[in-house]
């Protein structure tokens, strides 16, 4: 175990700090303009507040779920297969997952409200669901152990499938609930006309929530290159210990 | 001098047929376990009005449950040995291992298949005639061959080390979802249930095949990746 | 407010899983960065 002076605290470094900033400044505001100084909407009324929650986690969530993908291609091209790309690809996921759960959360409850159920088999809420579910079994799979490059193999090649099958999924349900022709008078976001400040506080929710993915996924991204480094070390140290035990 | 694809797949396939065969595995366990879930869901819906309404979505739910076990059982009989891994060492081309062992995982799955749609016949008084047949055919044979290359893959990815089997329920579910979703609503065409006519089936047989076109690629794409270790 | 209790609790939720979230980071970050060399962070 290393006895050098450590100087340096944490994760963190000033660019992330600074959108760690950007993240408290924009979302106190969504949370005081959201709650408070917001009106409601002449058709959702006080249901419209969900939404300055509830676009932003989702949009966050297909965002992690696309940096996964991008990163876990990213991976398997380079020749290298830097473990950096891995990384990403995992911290993005994680994230997204709690992301996606929020959504699900928001995303029910404002339906709840207005169409009076908690759920409804609408293609975009059902494909969420099963990315929610994708998710799950991704981090599964990082979490089946061995070195860090079999982790990295494994998982890019699950997410690029994923990649795959989403769309897939998506297409099914679309096609499957047009069967059931529904007249839906509110979709869980747009078709709804905002003034000014709403229009400004979903947009500043959606750059905050952003800021804050970023802020998030540097941070565990470096967490796990820390664990990593563990792992290797703790691994030469064995090695290290074995080979002085055989020359003794 | 390596042999060339095409012959490791069919040497896979045969050696996995033959061992079904001498084992008796599925014909003796799995097709009486899918049996009896084809009867549980009758229990547990009480209705022959609407058994025969979904009996083409039951179908494919008990096909899809015993899909788990026919994956586990594939790959069983390689980590039994190290049998997979042996294969590896001596570098076998994955791809033929991948072809063989999904040819070998559809001959299976179009055997329970069959039994299950002769049981949906018997319990749930559905019937199939004239064009309905050929929509059914087709439909079972795209629907078929799509689950049994995402098994093979996924199958390949959780088989042998502890605690990875509990996983494939977990990712093979939400893969085979657009596969139950159209397989179910051909079915349903084919057997005219609720009014559908046959003409509506062909979209999502469409939708079977790209499918199994898509898994098909990715599979031959990245088995290799997933069985190393 | 109509539907409070619903809103409050998203609002709820939402903060706290993400305050929650970032202390836990911070905290996880600081605790191993402790036990690692600088020259394994690439970020320093």
């Amino acid at each position: 175990m290393s006895t050098e002076a450590q100087t340096f605290k944490g994760v963190g470094t000033p660019a992330t700090r600074m959108y760690g900033l950007m993240a408290i400044v924009a979302l106190g505001w969504v949370l005081l303009g959201g709650l408070i100084f917001t009106p409601e909407d002449a058709v959702q009324g006080d249901a419209v507040r969900i939404m300055y929650v509830h676009v932003p986690t989702a949009w966050i969530a297909y965002l992690a779920f696309i940096v996964t993908g991008v990163a876990s291609a990213c991976w398997m091209i380079g020749r290298k297969h830097s473990l950096g790309f891995d990384r990403v690809a995992g911290a993005s996921a994680e994230v997204g997952v709690v992301f996606m759960a929020m959504t699900l959360l928001s995303g029910s409850l404002w339906g709840r409200i207005t169409w009076g159920t908690f759920w409804v088999w609408d293609p975009r809420l059902t494909t969420t669901a099963f990315m929610f579910v994708t998710y799950i079994g991704y981090l599964a799979v990082r979490g089946l152990g061995g070195t860090a490059q079999q982790r990295a193999r494994r998982s890019s090649v699950i997410a690029l499938l994923a990649v795959l099958e989403i769309p897939l999924v998506h297409f099914s349900v679309v096609m499957w609930r047009s069967l059931h022709q529904r007249a839906t008078v509110l979709s869980p976001d747009g078709d709804i006309k905002m003034d000014g400040l709403m229009l400004f506080t979903l947009l500043f929710g959606v750059f905050g929530f952003s800021v804050l993915f970023a802020w998030l996924v540097s941070h565990r991204q470096r967490i796990m290159a820390m664990q990593d480094a563990r792992q290797t070390s703790a691994l030469d140290v064995a090695v290290a210990e074995r080979l002085k035990e055989a020359q003794a | 001098m390596s042999m060339s694809v095409s012959r490791i797949a069919r040497a896979v396939a045969a050696k996995d047929l033959r061992i079904e065969l001498r084992s008796r595995v599925v014909s003796n366990q799995v097709l009486p376990f899918s049996g009896l879930v084809m009867i549980m869901f009758a229990f547990a819906l009480d209705n022959d009005d609407v058994l025969q309404r979904v009996a083409g979505g039951l179908v494919w739910l008990a096909t899809l449950f015993s899909l788990f076990i026919l994956v586990q059982r594939t790959f069983a009989v390689e980590t039994y040995d190290g049998a997979l891994d042996s294969l590896r060492v001596a570098g076998v081309n994955p791809q033929g291992i991948f072809i063989g062992k999904s040819v070998a995982l559809f001959v299976q799955l179009l055997v329970l298949e069959s039994v299950l749609f002769v049981a949906a016949v018997v319990l749930y008084r559905v019937n199939v005639n004239g064009s309905g047949v050929v929509l059914l055919v087709t439909c079972v044979l795209c629907a078929t061959a799509g689950l049994a290359f995402v098994g093979t893959l996924y199958g390949g990815l959780t088989a042998g080390a502890r605690g990875r089997e509990t996983l494939l329920p977990l990712l093979l579910l939400p893969v085979v979802a657009p596969v139950l979703i159209c397989a179910t609503r051909a079915t349903e065409s084919a057997f005219r249930s609720g009014g559908v006519t046959v003409g509506e089936g062909w979209p999502w047989v469409g939708v079977l095949a790209v499918f199994a076109a898509v898994f098909g690629l990715g599979g031959l794409l990245s088995f290799g990746s997933l069985i190393e270790e | 407010m109509n539907h409070a209790g619903f809103i409050i609790a998203v609002y709820g939720i939402t903060f706290g899983v993400i305050v929650g979230l970032a202390i836990y980071t911070i905290r996880q970050g600081r605790n191993l960065s402790r036990t690692v060399a600088d020259k394994d962070k690439p970020w320093t």
